[in-house]
């Protein structure tokens, strides 16, 4: 299905990556969102609060992020696409709602702009420090979708791409920013609504009298019903069978914790998405994403002119963790380098990959401001030697 | 409740899942009584069952959710507020229904209690009160009143308790009633008239719970707590709401207490965006996004 005209902001703008990513919501459709204002987020809920009611919507500042993130998900229900802003302290209140969202399949979009922590931290400065709770921070087995991008761009691509797969697979979607992406500025390009594809929400066309809430389709996710057009359906955040009633057997456990796993994991080369440069022949890859692999193109750059053999993965889709990229690219070279703006988060993924097939070297940087070119440089010369 | 029981051509069985009975409520327990109220202000009300949704947070009561054959969500402890306002504000000719207990509302959940009632959202919070937090035990809960013993305060409590209405009324409610559920007639009404009202509608119904509270507090069982609620209870419609506090075994004031008018969060967003935005605004009723069966017509 293509955009609604109506939220397509199309022309080239000069905006920062927080604008980009409201932007990129409206296009995709979402005309719901319940944020908490919270440093370096805020900026994508106050351009949705003056945007949203000049196109058909709603926007509701609620008293904290445990209402924020649960109030979408009831619009979500009431037939919104909805999506809701935050940064570390209000991502860490969001994940008994980000448990919910996977277990009652209500498709929506977190958008989570990171600062520096653990606690209040760093308000208004820079890291990669929530990346493992967006993939543990829920209790209990699951699968989520997490994105990552680089620039405005992509922000606003990539905020459609994550209500797509939230609608896809019936999943909570995060698009996972960090500061310096969502205040830096810079050309973003926005098509016309006929060239932006939009996941539709896939509502059953069957008779109440045999349809079940959670019987999966061949994709493995679902469909939805309409509310108010007799489906009474039911939805909880207990574990549950396909009518969405309680079950507590072991049975219904497991099935639903594998369906619930399977359907992100049987898709993972449609949801994988990322960027490779000069990984044919390269000794050693640096492996990043966010604003850690800007950086790093520069320290590849240097690496270049030194006549090293580097090459660049970008991981753009974070959660799946692209593992058989990874994997590939280990068993044919001498080491792999990651830059995060973290004390070493990704980096445990990328060697669990790795299998032990080369070195992986992590460049930390606790955050608060990016990476030295210079340490990811050293990083790469030291793993050749 | 067991399957024989329900008789066909027992009026309140269409609003019920049946399939899911028995239910998981103790015998002598209130809430059931409470549901059989809310079946029967729906059928008296004449409403389609179709364009009303109920949203439960977690507790005994939070249960009700799944017994009731509507378009019905169990959410998390505390949140069933915040839940139904994102399903209200994106269907807001729905009529949503909150269905939740005591702690659930007011403990966890009182912040979203009293700002859902400051922006006066056009739901109707029924709060089943039995003074306790009864699924995880009988714990202390926010409306336990002083010297009864709980599997917390095993020498009796001693923290100060709501006072519902008071509280509800003061974060700005349009419309706050009480009653136990000896009152079942008067519940059936009451739900009828807050079904009918707009804004935000608070309903306390006292409620026993034989399990937890009456037996560890020597109280007897569901049937002597009837009695008392007879005797007890002093119907005093519009009293002041400060003025109706519970305590173990004294009075209970019941009756509407709060019934006035003043403009809901959907008037006054509509309001305040038609005079800043004029033309631009673009109101809507449902916020419905596109179904999938529209895709073969567009590409
Ligand atoms: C976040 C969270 N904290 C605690 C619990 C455990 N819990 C389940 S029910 C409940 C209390 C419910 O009490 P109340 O709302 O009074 O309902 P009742 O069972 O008395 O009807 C608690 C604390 C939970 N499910 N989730
Ligand atoms: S424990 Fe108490 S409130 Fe819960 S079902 Fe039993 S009697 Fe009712």
């Amino acid at each position: 299905m293509q955009a609604d005209p109506a939220g397509v902001l199309t022309g080239s703008h000069f905006l920062d990556g927080d604008h980009a990513c409201c932007e990129g919501a409206l296009a995709a459709g979402a005309r719901f969102s319940s944020g908490y204002p919270i440093t370096p987020s805020t900026e994508v809920v106050e351009r949705f609060a003056a945007r949203v009611p000049t196109v058909g919507g709603t926007f509701i500042q609620m008293e904290d992020e445990l209402a924020a993130s649960i109030t979408l998900q009831g619009a979500v229900w009431g037939g919104a696409k909805a999506f809701t802003v935050t940064s570390g302290p209000g991502f860490s209140l969001m994940m008994e709602h980000l448990g919910y969202a996977v277990m009652t399949e209500t498709p929506c979009v977190f958008v989570n702009v990171q600062r520096g922590g653990p606690s209040t931290g760093l308000p208004t400065l820079p890291a990669q420090g929530d990346m493992m709770q967006a993939r543990w921070g829920s209790h209990g087995d699951y699968e989520i979708i997490a994105l990552c991008p680089n620039s405005p761009q992509e922000c606003f691509d990539l905020t459609i791409k994550a209500f797509n797969y939230a609608e896809k697979y019936r999943v909570p979607a995060l698009v996972m920013l960090d500061e310096v992406v969502g205040h830096m500025t810079e050309k973003v390009v926005i098509p016309t609504a006929d060239q932006i594809e939009v996941e539709p929400r896939h509502f059953t066309t069957k008779d109440p009298n045999n349809f079940h809430l959670y019987a999966p389709d061949e994709n493995g996710a679902p469909e939805m019903a309409h509310l108010g057009q007799g489906y009474s359906v039911h939805v909880t955040g207990l574990t549950h069978d396909e009518r969405g009633y309680p079950n507590m057997t072991p049975q219904t456990q497991d099935s639903l914790m594998k369906r619930l796993k399977n359907k992100i994991l049987d898709h993972v080369d449609d949801i994988v998405l990322y960027e490779e440069q000069d990984v044919e022949g390269a000794e050693v890859v640096v492996v990043s994403y966010g604003i850690t692999s800007r950086v790093a193109q520069r320290a590849i750059d240097m690496a270049k002119d030194r006549g090293l053999k580097v090459g660049k993965f970008r991981i753009i889709t974070a959660w799946p963790f692209p593992e058989k990229q990874i994997r590939e690219i280990a068993s044919k070279v001498k080491g792999i380098v990651v830059p995060e703006l973290n004390l070493g988060q990704m980096v445990r993924e990328v060697e669990r990959a790795a299998n032990g097939q080369c070195r992986t070297k992590l460049v930390p940087h606790a955050g608060g401001t990016v990476h030295r070119p210079e340490d990811i440089l050293n990083a790469i010369v030291e793993v050749l030697r | 409740m067991s399957t024989d029981l329900i008789h066909p051509g027992n009026p309140v069985e269409p609003f019920l899942r049946t399939d899911r009975m028995p239910h998981i409520w103790c015998p002598g327990c209130g809430i059931g009584t409470t549901v059989n109220c809310f079946s029967r202000a729906l059928i008296e009300s004449c409403m389609n069952v179709n364009d009303m949704a109920i949203v439960s947070g977690i507790g005994c009561t939070g249960r009700v959710a799944g017994y009731v054959n509507l378009d019905s969500f169990h959410t998390t402890h505390g949140r069933a507020i915040p839940f139904a306002t994102g399903l209200k504000l994106a269907n807001p000719k729905r009529q949503v229904v909150v269905y939740s207990g005591d702690g659930d509302l007011f403990a966890i959940g009182g912040n979203h209690l009293i700002h859902a009632a400051r922006r006066n959202i056009d739901l109707k919070v029924i709060c089943v009160n039995n003074l306790i937090y009864a699924m995880t035990g009988g714990q202390t809960g926010p409306a336990t009143p002083g010297d009864v013993i709980t599997s917390t305060a095993p020498y009796g409590t001693f923290d100060p308790a709501f006072n519902l209405p008071y509280l509800t009324e003061a974060a700005g409610a349009v419309y706050v009633a009480r009653w136990t559920t000896f009152h079942v007639r008067q519940i059936t009404k009451t739900m009828q008239e807050m079904f009918s009202k707009k804004g935000f509608c608070f309903l306390e119904i006292v409620s026993p719970c034989p399990t937890l509270y009456q037996r560890r507090n020597k109280m007897g069982d569901g049937l002597d707590t009837m009695k008392y609620y007879k005797a007890m209870s002093k119907v005093k419609h519009g009293a002041n709401t400060k003025d109706v506090p519970l305590s173990r075994q004294g009075e209970i004031i019941v009756g509407k207490f709060v019934d006035i008018e003043r403009p809901n969060y959907m008037e006054l967003m509509r309001n305040k965006l038609h005079d800043s935005l004029g033309e631009q605004y673009v109101e809507t009723d449902e916020l419905t996004c596109e179904e999938a069966t529209s895709c073969s017509d567009c590409s």
